[in-house]
């Protein structure tokens, strides 16, 4: 059995990297604390070369040139040891959190995938590297030697069986995480390494400092044997921002939003998911301060600060950052948050990726991911409301349905009749010349006399008219300006509902064939066979009306509204 | 040909050495691919829908315009395509498409409010792909307006959906792509089929006695009685006689000099016959210039019925099911 130990040196620098990569090769310095008591915890290599050091105040590290100082982040350190477990669960699903900056693996059995020990050890840190750390592993036969050469040991390092010892005796006293007390005892004793420390007798050991003592002296040699203790695998993947400056503009929130974008499906490619839903929360900036004037005595209150929260769900699970994020720009160009955000919080909720089988004789589809980008800027233009697939509702009012989300078939066996799989161009016909007259002829004698069902065009909102009646019968009907007269009539069908409710509806409905007459001062302009444009007139006054044609229309009496309507016609 | 042409056609041949190859020479036009429409005498007349092109079905109101797109949405969504429907004034209806057989799941529908909205969206759509019907429908819309959507959009959609297998429809009032329909249909209405039932109505006084005094029923009864009260249920003043009378198959009767109505609460509207016409335009030269003619192919009638036929026609399986199973 052996295990690997993941430690990433400078976390909390690392943290501020992951998410800004140009300042990997700048003097970087973390600050922390509330002013005037700012000081400087954290620097990397560079910083620490030009001779900041920790514990330095905000106001001195700003004296020297050439230096990035950045505000310490819990919210970053979070997602990036969440990112760092990521990278072990890609490999084995018995990891140990240890501690914000080290996992420990269990490696057995991934030799058969890469290769020996020091592959293995190899793909391990190339795995942290592509979720923004830069990782020390080191492999060995138990946990505590692992973690410990890990800490003390850059790069990849292998400790064979049997070596333990040997490969940590150099390794400093502090990789041993000694207590304080304990590691300054030694200090005094002149114990500066592991060897040293390796070297003392145990029992004697023991009765200076206990089973402290006891237990350095068995990490020192590397003879600790112990369990992993499993961390458990969450199943959603959380990115959080706070800024030292608050973002206004749309196009600054973007890059953001791509940078975050990018860490999470970078995560969710480590685990082989992606996202079936992202949420967005930003913490919105108040925009002014309360005052409130008692008397003489002036109190400022501060606006807590707002929440915006927007949603994606995906029709398919999807881990593309560049078509997510033009999604989520799209939403908030629709719907913006409407104040300055200080805090990003990224949310995504994992599943299967889609695996599609393309079929030889199944219709293409539109892709889904290009389909949902293709549906939210048609949603910018006309509406998100009006844009879907139509529902029929289960109701006895006339012309009622709903709009759903569409979702064309992602695997193609959905839109497939029961029992067949129809090839699309079984009945298509290549015409073979350009006239267009190909072999259309054959159409089966069952379609030969099949009729088309009559369609119905609606017209919203309904057109209001006036109805001449003759003994209950509409005889003629005016409106958009125009006079038809009814050759035929078919009613009145007389429909109602909900009349507990205060949408009930009261209706009379009838099928009219109209036959126009163009208006009279139209008339008289009229050139036989020549539209003529009839003024004020919309929908189709003006061939229509104009030319004298008629048409079947459905006109209804709403006895609520006490009045008539033109519902639409048959074309 | 003249020297002037000659002349010409040597400069373009020249320009274009070494680029294009005899680009006065008839080369053959590629194979169109075409899907049928479900109306059995338009696939007849037209071999189908061409993919990778825009056809244009224009008419005016009532004409079956919408019919023959919704049949065609049905045959595209009974092979397992998805189709897409931009309507740029929102009157399409779901329930009348339903019974037509469009499976509604694969369809969607882009509800617009007015012209500039709707080439947008179908502009998206097609960049979009994947679809194998894409409607552009600008029934409702003005012809004025329509007529001053440029030609370079007309080109651009086209030119879009070239090399794919999406259908481009536009439904319209009148033909505005010009050269960019790769198929015009145009559609016009015949007459309407009524299914009445006896009982009717007879109006009082003697018949027209010539053709030329034929009036409308409506007209009849303006010129015999006094206009009664246009409120609804208000009391008229007609006087009418109902008469019994054998079946009558359509429309209003003249019989021995007397004028009968039908019976309105015994009429069903059952359907309509339309026509329809392929267009060709032709360039021909008009002295110095070019000018585009339209040319009329061939044409084809087809009828349409209600969608209660439908029920009728089922309801009337059942039943012989049942009564052979009697047997």
């Amino acid at each position: 059995m052996a295990f690997a130990s993941i430690f990433v040196p400078n976390f909390r620098v690392q943290a501020v990297v992951r998410v800004e990569p140009e300042l990997r090769g700048r003097a970087l310095a973390l600050v922390d604390g509330a002013p005037p008591l700012c000081n400087v915890v954290a620097v990397n290599e560079r910083a620490a070369r030009m001779g900041v050091e920790t514990g330095m105040t905000k106001t001195n590290a700003e004296q020297f040139a050439g230096l990035e100082i950045r505000a310490r982040s819990a919210a970053l350190e979070k997602s990036a040891h969440a990112a760092l477990l990521d990278a072990g669960w890609s490999v084995s699903p018995r990891i140990e959190d240890a501690g914000e900056d080290g996992i420990v693996i269990d490696i057995a059995g991934l030799g058969s995938l890469f290769g020996g020990e020091a592959e293995i050890g190899g793909e391990l840190e190339r795995r942290a590297f592509a979720c923004g750390l830069e990782a020390h592993v080191a492999i060995a036969g138990n946990i505590d030697a692992a973690s410990i050469a890990a800490r003390g040991c850059g790069g990849v390092t292998v400790i064979p069986r049997g070596e333990e010892a040997a490969r940590l005796s150099g390794l400093p006293m502090r990789v041993l995480g000694p207590a304080e007390e304990t590691a300054e005892t030694l200090r005094r004793w002149g114990m500066h390494t592991c060897g040293a420390l390796a070297a003392l007798p145990v029992g004697q050991l023991s009765e200076r400092l206990g089973q402290e003592g006891v237990r350095l002296h068995a990490l020192a040699r590397g003879a600790s044997v112990r369990s992993l203790t499993l961390a458990a695998a969450v199943d959603f993947f959380e990115e959080e921002m706070e800024l030292d400056d608050a973002v206004e503009e749309l196009d600054p929130l973007s890059f953001l939003l791509g940078r975050l974008l990018d860490q999470l499906c970078a995560r969710l490619g480590a685990r082989a998911l992606a996202a079936s839903l992202i949420r967005v929360r930003f913490e919105l900036q108040p925009h002014f301060e309360n005052a409130c004037d008692r008397r003489k005595e002036v109190v400022r209150q501060k606006n807590p600060p707002g929440e915006y929260e927007t949603e994606l769900r995906l029709p398919v699970p999807a881990r593309d950052a560049k078509m997510l994020l033009k999604l989520l720009r799209l939403r908030l160009q629709a719907h913006p948050p409407g104040a300055p955000v200080q805090k990003i919080v990224m949310r995504a909720e994992a599943a299967r990726p889609r695996a599609m089988q393309g079929g030889l004789f199944l219709p293409s589809f539109p892709d889904p991911e290009k389909l949902e980008l293709t549906i939210a800027r048609i949603a910018n233009v006309v509406g998100e409301a009006n844009v879907g697939s139509p529902e029929i509702v289960d109701s006895h009012r006339p012309g009622t349905f709903q709009m759903g989300k569409f979702r064309a078939a992602s695997d193609g066996a959905e839109g497939v009749r029961e029992g067949s799989v129809r090839r699309p161009d079984a009945r298509d016909e290549k015409n073979a010349s350009a006239n267009g007259a190909g072999d259309a002829g054959d159409v089966d004698g069952e379609d030969a006399h099949r009729k088309v069902t009559q369609s119905f065009r609606a017209f919203r909102p309904e057109i209001p008219a006036r109805m001449e009646l003759q003994g209950g019968r509409p005889m003629a009907v005016n409106f958009q300006g125009a006079r038809g007269e009814v050759r035929a009539a078919s009613g009145p069908w007389r429909t109602s509902g909900n009349w507990w409710r205060e949408d009930s509806w009261r209706q009379e409905e009838w099928d009219l064939e109209v036959k126009f007459r163009p208006p009279q001062h139209v008339q008289s302009r009229h050139v036989l066979g020549t539209p003529v444009r009839a003024e004020g007139s919309a929908i189709s006054a003006e061939t229509q009306i104009a030319c004298g044609k008629s048409g079947v229309y459905r006109v209804y009496y709403d006895a609520e509204k006490r009045g008539w309507f033109v519902r639409g016609v048959f074309d | 040909m003249s020297a002037r042409a000659n002349a010409l056609r040597l400069q373009v041949e020249t320009a274009l050495a070494g680029r294009v190859a005899s680009p006065f020479e008839y080369r053959d036009r590629r194979v169109v691919e075409t899907a049928p429409v479900g109306v059995p005498e338009i696939d007849r007349l037209t071999g189908g829908l061409p993919r990778g092109g825009l056809t244009e079905i224009c008419g005016p109101p009532a004409s079956g315009r919408t019919s023959l797109l919704v049949a065609a949405m049905a045959a595209r969504t009974e092979a397992a395509e998805v189709c897409a429907l931009v309507d740029a004034r929102d009157a399409f209806d779901p329930q009348s498409a339903a019974e037509a057989g469009v499976r509604l799941g694969q369809l969607l529908w882009v509800r617009c409010r007015g012209v500039d909205q709707a080439l947008r969206a179908a502009d998206l759509l097609i960049q979009g792909g994947g679809f194998g019907l894409i409607a552009l429908d600008l029934g409702d819309t003005p012809a004025r307006v329509a007529r001053a959507i440029p030609l370079p959009v007309w080109f651009r959609m086209r030119r879009a959906v070239e090399h794919t297998p999406t259908i481009l429809v536009a439904l319209e009032l009148e033909s505005n792509a010009k050269t960019c329909a790769s198929l015009v249909l145009r559609m016009g209405a015949r007459e309407a089929r009524w299914r009445q039932t006896s009982e009717v109505i007879e109006l009082e006084g003697k018949a027209p006695r010539s053709e030329n005094e034929r009036r409308s029923p409506s007209e009849e009864l303006e010129r015999r009685t006094p206009r009664s009260n246009t409120e609804h249920g208000a009391p008229e003043k007609a006087k009418s006689t109902v008469t019994s009378v054998a079946l009558i198959e359509s429309g209003t009767r003249e019989r021995d000099g007397r004028i009968f109505l039908p019976q309105a609460q015994g009429c069903l509207f059952e359907g309509a016959r339309n026509f329809v016409e392929m267009i060709r335009s032709r360039a021909k030269r008009e002295g110095d210039r070019l000018a585009w003619r339209e040319e009329k192919a061939e044409g084809a009638e087809f009828e349409t019925r209600a969608a209660w036929n439908n029920a009728r026609e089922i309801l009337g399986e059942r039943n012989a099911e049942g009564g052979a199973g009697k047997r």
